[in-house]
C-alpha cells in the first residue's frame, strides 16, 4: 500500500492539533503558491499531512560552508524551519540535530534500516575524489562511501547547492582534494541538482513539497535541474534588461551609472549565459535581495563553466537571444513594385510602339518620294 | 573629297595622339594607400553579443530621430537609413550565427568620393569621408557608386541629404571615440589608428589560428577601407561583397585623367574639326560641294 | 536647290493635337509641383537601393541619346562634307535642343537640391575632376547653349523680315555674326557629345561591381558613344519621315537610304565589339548561363543586328518602311541598352526592386509631350523644315 497516495485514514495530523485546521490550511496553500503547485495538490499535500506522513529525509554533508542550510533557514513561506521538519521528518542533519557523536550515527543507521527505498537524500557539499576520498571523512569514513552507501536505498537523491552539483568553490583550479558533484559519482541514478551558491532555497523546497505531495520529480533538464527553475537565463528575465538593450552600463562601481542601477553587463555579469531563477526569486525573504539587485554583476554561481572558473569580471556570450531582441537580416526586404505602375508603364510602351508599328505599315503602301528625281 | 577627309584623319590622329600619351602614366597610377594620420574601426564578430548598444549610442550621438515609419517594431530599423548610421543585423544559417554591424566602410580610396561632382563626398581629416551640406545638390551618384550601399538619402524631405556614418567626427574633434566603440561593453567594435588596428587584427588572428576565416576584410578589399572586420563565418554571408583588389573609382579615373588630361585632346579635337570645317567651307566657296 | 530652302509650314498652333499634349503636359507639370512638396520619396519608386531610376534612365541617358540626331547629323554634313544632308540638319538641331532642353529639366526635377545646380558649373575650385558625372553635367549645359545657339539662324531669318524694326535690325546684324561665328559653335556641337554621351557610358561604369558583368567592360564609353550615333540617325529618318506625313513635305528617301547605311556600318560595329570584348574577358559563358540577364541580353543583340543586316542591303533602304521600321529597332535596341545598364544589369542586392511609380511616368509623358508639341509649334513658325512648297492645309 502506497502510504502517500492512500487517503483511507483520516486522523488529524499532529501539526493541525498544535496549531488548528484554518492555520494549517493556510501554511499548506502558503507553501503551494511559493512554488507554484496548483490547488489541486494542495489538497494533496493536505491530505498527505492529514495521514499524518512525513516522508524521511536524510541530510549528508561533506565538503561546504553549510550556506545552502542556512538559506534554507531563512525561509517564510512556509515560515520556520520547524514546519518544514513538520511536513517532513529529518533524521539526519548534522547541523540542526541535537545528537552529536555516535547518537546521530546510531539514527543515521537506524533510518535507513526502517525507510529502506523510501527516504530521500539530499547532499550538500562536494565529495572530493582524490587519494580515496580521505580529504573529507565522518564518522571514520570516507564521504565517497557514505554517499554510495546511503544512496544505495533512496527514493530520490537531491543535490543542494553548487558544490554538490557540480563540485562548486572546493573544485575550483587547482581542485587539491579532487572534489566534485554527487551526480559524478552516482552516475547510475537520477540525481536531481540545485546549484546556487547558495541555492536558491525556493527551489528546494519546490522540489521537495512535489516529491512529498505527488510523489513524483519535477521536469529535469539534462544537468539533472528543475526546468521550473533553471530552464531560462538570469538575462531573460533580470530587471535591468532595459538598461541592457538601451546600451546603459555601468562602467565602474560607484559611478553614476551604478548610482542609477544600469545594466552590470560590462563588469563581468554572467546573467546572460547562467540558467537560475535569482532575477524572479530573490533571497532572504527580503525584494531586491539578490547580487544584481544590490548592485555587483552576477558570478554564474549555478553554472559549472562559470562558477569559479571565469574571474568575475570577464564578459560572456549571449546564450540566447531572445525577445524583446529582434534582429534584420542581412539584407532585408525593401517591399515590391506597383503592379498598377507597372499596367501603366507596360501600356504606354505598348501604345507607343504600336502607333510606331501602324505608322511604318502606313510608309508600306507609300511609294518612293518623287523628289528624289529632280535631285540630280 | 579624299583630302577632308585627310585633314579631319589627320586632325583626329593627333588629337588622339596626345590622349594616348597622356592617358599612359594615369594608367601605371599607384594604388592609393591610408593617410598617415588615418583611423579606423575594427569589428570582430566572434566578441560581438548583439546587445545593439552601438545602434542606440549612434543615435544619440548624431542627434538622429528613432525610426518609427512603417507598420513594425518600435525603432528597429531593417537596414541602414535616412535615420540610421549604423546598424546591427543577424546572420542564422544551418546552425551558424553571427552578428554584423554594417556603417560607412571608410574606403582608403572611396567611390562615392570619385562619383561626387562637386566634392561634397570627401575624405578629410583622418582620412575619414565625410559630406558637406553646402556642396551637395543630391543627385544620388554616390549611392550608385557605393559597393556596400552605405550613402542614404532623406527620400522624404524637401531638403534632402545624404546619411551617413562619419566615424563621429564630431566626437574625435573633442578627444572622444566614436559612439559605437565607446559604449561596446565588449570592445567587439575598436577605434584607433589605422595601422594599430590592422596590426591588431593580424595579432588576432596568429594568437588564434581557426578562430577566423583567414582574411581581414577591408585589407585589400576595394583598394582597402579603414574600417576592418574579422569574422569567424565567411564575409559574403555577413553581405560584404567580394571586389577584389582594385579601388572601384580607378577604371574611371584612369579613363577621365587619360583622356581629358589638361583638356589637350578635347581641344586638339575642336581645332582640328575647326580646321576640317574651315577647309569645307573654303571648298564650298569655290563651288565644290557633294 | 530652292526646293531644300527650310520655310515654316505654317498653319494653326492650336490643333486637336497640339491641345492633347498640351493637356498632358499640364498633367505633368502639376504632378511635378507635388513632387517638389511631397518629396522624391512618396512621389516616385526610387529607394537606396535604385536610388536612379527612370528619370535618370530615360529622360536624361536615353533622351539625351535620342537627341543626337543633331550631333551625329552635323559630323555628316560639317566633317565628312556631305553638303546633300543639309535640309535634314535643322530639324534634327531642333530635335536635339528639344531633347536635351527636357533632358536638363528632367535632372532638376530628379535631383534633390536642384536649387544648386547653378553652383556646379561656377564653382570651378571644387569640382572633382574624376567624376564622369561632371563631364557630363558641364557639357549637358554647355551643349543645351550651343544647340539653341545652332538653331539660331532658323529664328534670325523669320525675325529678320519681322514687322518689328527693332527686333529686324538686331537680327540682321546678329546673323552676320552668327554666319562668321557659327562654325565654331558647330565644332562645339561635335566635341560636346562626343565628350558627354561616352561619359553617360562612363558614369554607369562607376557601378562596376553591381553592374552585372555582360554590360560592365572598360568598352561601355566607346559603347555609348557609336551606338548614340546610331540612334541620333535613326531619330532623323523616324522625325523626317513623321514630319514629312503630318506637315505634307515631300520627304527625302534618298538622303535616308544613305543615312541608313552608314547607320548599319555602325551597328555592326557596336555588336562586334561588345561580343569580342565579351570574349576577351572570358566572359562567353554567361551569355547563356545568366538567366534573365542572358535574354535581356540578347534582345539587345537581336535588336541591334536586325536593322543592321535590314540596312545593310540597298534593297532594304530603298524601301521607306523598311527604313522606318530599322529605325524603330535602333530607337528600342540603344534605348534598351541604356535602361539595361542603368537599371536591369544594376544589382544592389537582395531585396530591393524598382518600377516607376505612376506620377513619375506621367511626369515623363508630360515632358515628351512637351517637347513635341513644341516641336510642332516651331516648326510651323519658323523655318525649320525643307522640301517642296507645302502641301495645302488639309493635311495636320
Amino acid at each position: 500500500m502506497d502510504p502517500i497516495l492512500d487517503i483511507s485514514a483520516k486522523t488529524p495530523s499532529a501539526l493541525e492539533t498544535k496549531i488548528g485546521r484554518r492555520k494549517f490550511l493556510k501554511i499548506i496553500t502558503a507553501a503551494a503558491a511559493s512554488i507554484g503547485l496548483s490547488g489541486s495538490a494542495v489538497v494533496q499535500m493536505v491530505e498527505a499531512a492529514d495521514l499524518g506522513l512525513k516522508p524521511s529525509v536524510i541530510w549528508l554533508h561533506f565538503q561546504e560552508c553549510t550556506g545552502c542550510t542556512e538559506s534554507l533557514l531563512r525561509t517564510a513561506h512556509p515560515e520556520l524551519a520547524s514546519l518544514i521538519l513538520d511536513l517532513i521528518s529529518l533524521d539526519y542533519h548534522e547541523t540542526l540535530a541535537a545528537a552529536a557523536g555516535h547518537q546521530i550515527e546510531k539514527s543515521l543507521h537506524d533510518t535507513m534500516a526502517a525507510q529502506k527505498g523510501k527516504y530521500v537524500l539530499v547532499v550538500e557539499g562536494s565529495i572530493p575524489e582524490k587519494d580515496g576520498g580521505i580529504y573529507c571523512k565522518i564518522a571514520g569514513r570516507t564521504a565517497l562511501e557514505i554517499l554510495n552507501e546511503v544512496a544505495a536505498d533512496a527514493a530520490a537523491i537531491i543535490a543542494l547547492g553548487s558544490c554538490a552539483s557540480f563540485g562548486g568553490l572546493p573544485a575550483s583550479g587547482p581542485n587539491p582534494t579532487g572534489a566534485t558533484g554527487a551526480p559524478m559519482i552516482l552516475k547510475d541514478k537520477t540525481v536531481v541538482t540545485i546549484p546556487g551558491c547558495p541555492a536558491n532555497p525556493y527551489n528546494f523546497l519546490g522540489v521537495v513539497l512535489q516529491f512529498v505531495t505527488l510523489g513524483t520529480l519535477p521536469a529535469l533538464d539534462d544537468k539533472g535541474r528543475p526546468l521550473f527553475a533553471y530552464a531560462r537565463t538570469i538575462h531573460e528575465d533580470c530587471p535591468r534588461r532595459p538598461h541592457f538593450d538601451a546600451g546603459r552600463f555601468v562602467q565602474q562601481f560607484g559611478d553614476e551609472d551604478h548610482r542609477l542601477g544600469h545594466c552590470l553587463y560590462k563588469m563581468g555579469c554572467k546573467g546572460p549565459a547562467t540558467h537560475a531563477n535569482c532575477s524572479i526569486k530573490h533571497f532572504c525573504e527580503v525584494p531586491g535581495a539578490w547580487p544584481i539587485g544590490i548592485g555587483h554583476p552576477c558570478i554564474g554561481c549555478t553554472e559549472k563553466e562559470l562558477a569559479f572558473q571565469v574571474p568575475i569580471h570577464t564578459t560572456v556570450d549571449i546564450e540566447r537571444a531572445t525577445p524583446p531582441d529582434t534582429y534584420p537580416p542581412i539584407h532585408a526586404d525593401h517591399g515590391g513594385v506597383s503592379p498598377v505602375a507597372t499596367a501603366v508603364g507596360g501600356a504606354v510602351v505598348g501604345v507607343a510602339l504600336g502607333a510606331a508599328w501602324k505608322q511604318a505599315k502606313k510608309l508600306d503602301g507609300e511609294g518612293p518620294d518623287s523628289t528624289d528625281k529632280k535631285e540630280e | 573629297m579624299a583630302r577632308t577627309r585627310r585633314a579631319f584623319l589627320k586632325g583626329l590622329a593627333y588629337a588622339g595622339g596626345t590622349a594616348a600619351v597622356s592617358a599612359v602614366p594615369a594608367v601605371a597610377s599607384e594604388p592609393r594607400k591610408a593617410p598617415d594620420d588615418a583611423v579606423g574601426m575594427l569589428y570582430d564578430t566572434t566578441r560581438c553579443i548583439g546587445c545593439k548598444a552601438c545602434v542606440v549610442a549612434c543615435h544619440e550621438a548624431n542627434d538622429l530621430p528613432p525610426d518609427t515609419r512603417g507598420d513594425v517594431l518600435y525603432d528597429a530599423p531593417q537596414s541602414l537609413n535616412d535615420r540610421t548610421k549604423n546598424i546591427i543585423k543577424l546572420y542564422q544559417e544551418d546552425g551558424r550565427r553571427s552578428y554584423m554591424k554594417q556603417q560607412c566602410m571608410h574606403c582608403i580610396d572611396p567611390a562615392c568620393v570619385g562619383a561626387c561632382m562637386i566634392g561634397a563626398l570627401q575624405k578629410r581629416e583622418h582620412g575619414i569621408v565625410t559630406w558637406d551640406s553646402d556642396r551637395c545638390i543630391g543627385c544620388r551618384y554616390c549611392q550608385v557608386a557605393c559597393p556596400y550601399n552605405v550613402p542614404k538619402f532623406e527620400w522624404e524631405e524637401a531638403n534632402p541629404r545624404i546619411i551617413k556614418c562619419e566615424l563621429c567626427n564630431h566626437r574625435l574633434a573633442e578627444g572622444k571615440e566614436p559612439a559605437c566603440c565607446e559604449v561596446c561593453p565588449r570592445d567587439a567594435v575598436i577605434y584607433g589608428k589605422y595601422d594599430e588596428l590592422l596590426a591588431e587584427a593580424k595579432k588576432r588572428m596568429v594568437d588564434h589560428p581557426g578562430r577566423y576565416v583567414d582574411k581581414i576584410y577591408g585589407e585589400h578589399d576595394g583598394g582597402g577601407t579603414q574600417v576592418l572586420y574579422l569574422s569567424h563565418v565567411p564575409f559574403e554571408k555577413l553581405g560584404l561583397p567580394e571586389l577584389g583588389d582594385e579601388a572601384v573609382p580607378k577604371l574611371n579615373r584612369t579613363i577621365q585623367h587619360g583622356v581629358y588630361k589638361g583638356m589637350i585632346a578635347p581641344a586638339a579635337l575642336y581645332v582640328a574639326m575647326g580646321a576640317v570645317m574651315l577647309r569645307n567651307r573654303r571648298k564650298g566657296d569655290q563651288g565644290d560641294e557633294s | 536647290m530652292s526646293e531644300h530652302k527650310a520655310t515654316p509650314v505654317g498653319g494653326s498652333l492650336m490643333t486637336p493635337s497640339t491641345r492633347i499634349l498640351l493637356f498632358v503636359f499640364m498633367v505633368g507639370a502639376a504632378l511635378t509641383v507635388w513632387r517638389f512638396a511631397v518629396g522624391l520619396g512618396p512621389s516616385t519608386g526610387l529607394s537606396d537601393g535604385y536610388p536612379w531610376g527612370l528619370w535618370i534612365a530615360f529622360d536624361v541617358v536615353t533622351g539625351t541619346a535620342l537627341a543626337c540626331g543633331g550631333y551625329a547629323m552635323a559630323l555628316l554634313v560639317y566633317i565628312f562634307n556631305k553638303g546633300k544632308y543639309h535640309p535634314l540638319v535643322r530639324p534634327a538641331l531642333l530635335t536635339s535642343a528639344l531633347g536635351y532642353s527636357v533632358a536638363a529639366i528632367g535632372i532638376i526635377i530628379d535631383v534633390g537640391r536642384p536649387w544648386f545646380i547653378w553652383r556646379i558649373p561656377i564653382s570651378v575650385g571644387k569640382w572633382n575632376l574624376d567624376s564622369a558625372l561632371l563631364e557630363v553635367a558641364l557639357c549637358v549645359m554647355a551643349y543645351v547653349m550651343v544647340l539653341w545657339i545652332e538653331l539660331s539662324p532658323a529664328f534670325l531669318e523669320k525675325w529678320q523680315d519681322s514687322g518689328n524694326t527693332g527686333l529686324a535690325s538686331f537680327s540682321r546684324g546678329l546673323s552676320k555674326f552668327m554666319d562668321k561665328a557659327l562654325i565654331w559653335f558647330i565644332a562645339l556641337g561635335m566635341l560636346l557629345p562626343t565628350m558627354h554621351q561616352s561619359s553617360l557610358g562612363s558614369v554607369i561604369m562607376l557601378a562596376g561591381p553591381r553592374l552585372h558583368t555582360l554590360w560592365h567592360t572598360p568598352w561601355l564609353p566607346f559603347l555609348y558613344l557609336i551606338s548614340c550615333i546610331a540612334m541620333g540617325y535613326a531619330v532623323v529618318v523616324m522625325e523626317s519621315t513623321l514630319s514629312s506625313r503630318a506637315f505634307g513635305r515631300q520627304r527625302e528617301d534618298k538622303m535616308l537610304a544613305s543615312l541608313s547605311g552608314v547607320t548599319s556600318g555602325i551597328l555592326f560595329l557596336f555588336v562586334a565589339v561588345r561580343f569580342l570584348d565579351l570574349f576577351l574577358r572570358g566572359r562567353g559563358p554567361l551569355l547563356i548561363g545568366e538567366g534573365y540577364y542572358s535574354v535581356m541580353f540578347w534582345l539587345e543583340t537581336v535588336l541591334f543586328l536586325a536593322p543592321a543586316i535590314m540596312l545593310a542591303g540597298s534593297r532594304g533602304r530603298a524601301r521607306i518602311g523598311t527604313m522606318f521600321r530599322a529605325s524603330m529597332m535602333i530607337v528600342v535596341a540603344g534605348s534598351l541598352y541604356r535602361f539595361d545598364s542603368y537599371l536591369v544589369a544594376f544589382n544592389p542586392g537582395p531585396g530591393w526592386s524598382y518600377f516607376p511609380s505612376v506620377p513619375e511616368i506621367v511626369i515623363t509623358l508630360g515632358l515628351v509631350a512637351m517637347e513635341i508639341m513644341v516641336f510642332i509649334m516651331l516648326v510651323k513658325s519658323f523655318p525649320i523644315l525643307s522640301g517642296t512648297s507645302p502641301m495645302p492645309a488639309h493635311r495636320k
